[in-house]
């Protein structure tokens, strides 16, 4: 039987979270759902050894009237309504207002080596730790770009990692200017001098970048440039991450008008958070990388704007923009150095799902094109990836999304609400 | 802090906390989690379900993503499947 809610969230970190509480608070039916199997997105992910900040409990814990619908992956779309997939099985959930708060991933580029078990995700490796991977007494490199860096190696050291140094490939020029910039935001201020008290003896090198890891089985060094030439550091887990796109799948597949302040889209929304589309909104990273605070501010605003409530989130515009300024120093200051755009070689995968190598594109414009030809995009993730890291490397735009946005049974897909296991297809 | 799980992967047991991922639990043996297209042996990127590289056999459903699946006790974990 198909559920509807008078607002359904998709994406429950905060600006979802934040979202679904307000709608809730005017009396709407609102259900909040989320891929991953509970509430607190990326930046409030559950960790199996620590408390929650405040923030996230918070957040988290006064959802009264919400249907929280965890472990739902949205596949499709139909009229009014979202076709879900849970472990299950398929369901149809139906919306008068949706707000897509579907937040961001992290931008992973190509480099030889890059494939090795052990090379993670900077964010990526913070998460794997937070859900109990085994760090303890791993030697462990973080390198990339932006404060996130900081954020994924404290969480390395409280979870007993031996983190050798944080690479940072913005110039310290760059880097010391944005830190004086944050006394314009002293919540922010506070919360980076902290992490920076508590990672005093790791080493934040600056200028720097991982060209190449190497090992047989699982990783084992990294050769990172340095301003002053090359270093080769022996490592357990290498966590490289280049700062964050948004993720604009389900708005694209909705036909909501995207925007391009550079190679990566983010969902055009007007000054009430209103996209193309109609009854359809969009809060926090969605709409363009700003951070926790603008998530929290703007997923209010969506529920207040989606429950008929224009004038309360008119009141957080101030604030909102305020906020928002501090996504556009951070995209300045840790803007991506062109060299990075020439880590891979003919032979580095860029597909690492279909495995098609950067040489393999050669002569391509058009991702569709390559698609056809090499495979490249076509495999599980659907270019997420690959598509991301083609489209910072200036090669050519990723292609359009399709249904379905993630991969999904065919049971789901014909609707059926109970789902049998592949040892039922097996005959076993 | 709750009792910790115990679950099975490639048919040897192994113990983690609540909550913790599957991914989590096969690390504790293995980094060898999926076998590319060309036989390379991967293991997770992303740790939030976007890259796919960290699709085990789960209690006999093949694909999933061991990064979103939280360990249930004796549950059945196939890598390289």
């Amino acid at each position: 039987m198909p559920d509807r809610y008078d607002v359904l969230v998709v994406g429950a970190g905060p600006a979802g979270l934040a979202a679904a509480r307000t709608a809730a608070a005017h009396g709407a039916r609102v259900g909040l759902l989320d891929a991953q199997p509970r509430p607190g997105g990326q930046v409030w992910r559950h960790d199996v050894r620590r408390k929650a900040p405040r923030a996230a409990r918070d957040a988290i814990g006064k959802l009264q009237g919400v249907d929280v619908l965890a472990s739902h992956s949205v596949v499709a779309i139909e009229s009014s309504a979202l076709r879900v997939e849970t472990p299950q099985g398929g369901q149809l959930v139906a919306y008068g207002s949706l707000i897509l708060a579907t937040g961001a991933r992290e931008l992973l580029l190509p480099f030889p080596g890059w494939t090795l078990p052990g090379v993670t995700g900077a964010g990526g490796l913070q998460a794997l730790t937070k859900q109990g991977w085994p760090v303890a007494g791993k030697r462990v490199v973080i390198a990339g770009s932006g404060p996130l860096l900081l954020a994924a190696a404290d969480t390395l050291r409280k979870h007993g990692a031996h983190v050798l140094g944080i690479y940072e490939q913005a110039p310290a020029a760059s880097v010391h200017a944005f830190a004086g910039q944050l006394r314009h935001w002293p919540a922010r201020a506070a919360q980076a001098i902290g992490l920076r008290l508590r990672l005093a003896a790791v080493p934040y090198h600056f200028g720097s970048f991982v060209r190449r890891a190497h090992g047989s089985d699982t990783v084992q060094r990294v050769d990172i440039d340095t301003p002053t030439g090359t270093q080769t550091v022996e490592c357990d887990l290498l966590g490289v991450g280049y700062g964050l796109v948004p993720n604009t799948e389900l708005a694209q597949l909705l036909g909501c008008t995207m925007d391009y302040p550079g190679p990566h889209p983010h969902v055009g929304v007007d000054r009430l958070l209103r996209t193309s589309v109609g009854s359809v909104y969009a809060a926090g990273e969605a709409g363009g990388i700003g951070g926790l605070a603008v998530a929290r501010l703007e997923g209010v605003m969506a529920g207040h704007v989606a429950t008929g409530h224009s004038m309360a989130a008119h009141a957080l515009l101030p604030q909102r923009d305020r906020e928002r300024r501090f996504g556009t120093l951070l995209a300045r200051h840790f803007a991506l150095h062109p060299r990075l755009h020439t880590l891979a070689d003919k032979d580095t995968l860029v597909c690492r799902c279909e495995d098609v190598t950067l040489g393999e594109l050669e002569g391509f414009s058009d991702a569709r094109a390559a698609k056809l030809a090499t495979r490249c995009g076509m495999g599980a993730c659907q270019g997420r990836i690959c598509g991301t890291a083609l489209a910072e490397l200036g090669r050519f735009p990723r292609s359009g999304a399709r249904p379905p946005i993630f991969p999904a049974r065919l049971a789901t897909l014909a609707g059926l609400t109970t789902l049998p296991s592949d040892d039922a297809y097996r005959g076993s | 802090m709750s009792a910790p799980v115990k679950l099975n992967v490639n048919g040897l047991p192994v113990e983690v906390p609540a909550g913790a991922s599957v991914a989590a639990a096969v690390a504790q043996l293995t980094l060898q989690f999926r076998r590319s297209v060309s036989a390379e042996q991967r293991a997770p990127l992303c740790g939030m379900g976007v890259c796919f590289e960290c699709r085990v056999q789960v209690n006999g459903v093949t694909h999933v993503r061991a990064c979103m699946t939280p360990v249930s006790e004796g549950m059945q974990v196939i890598t390289d499947a």
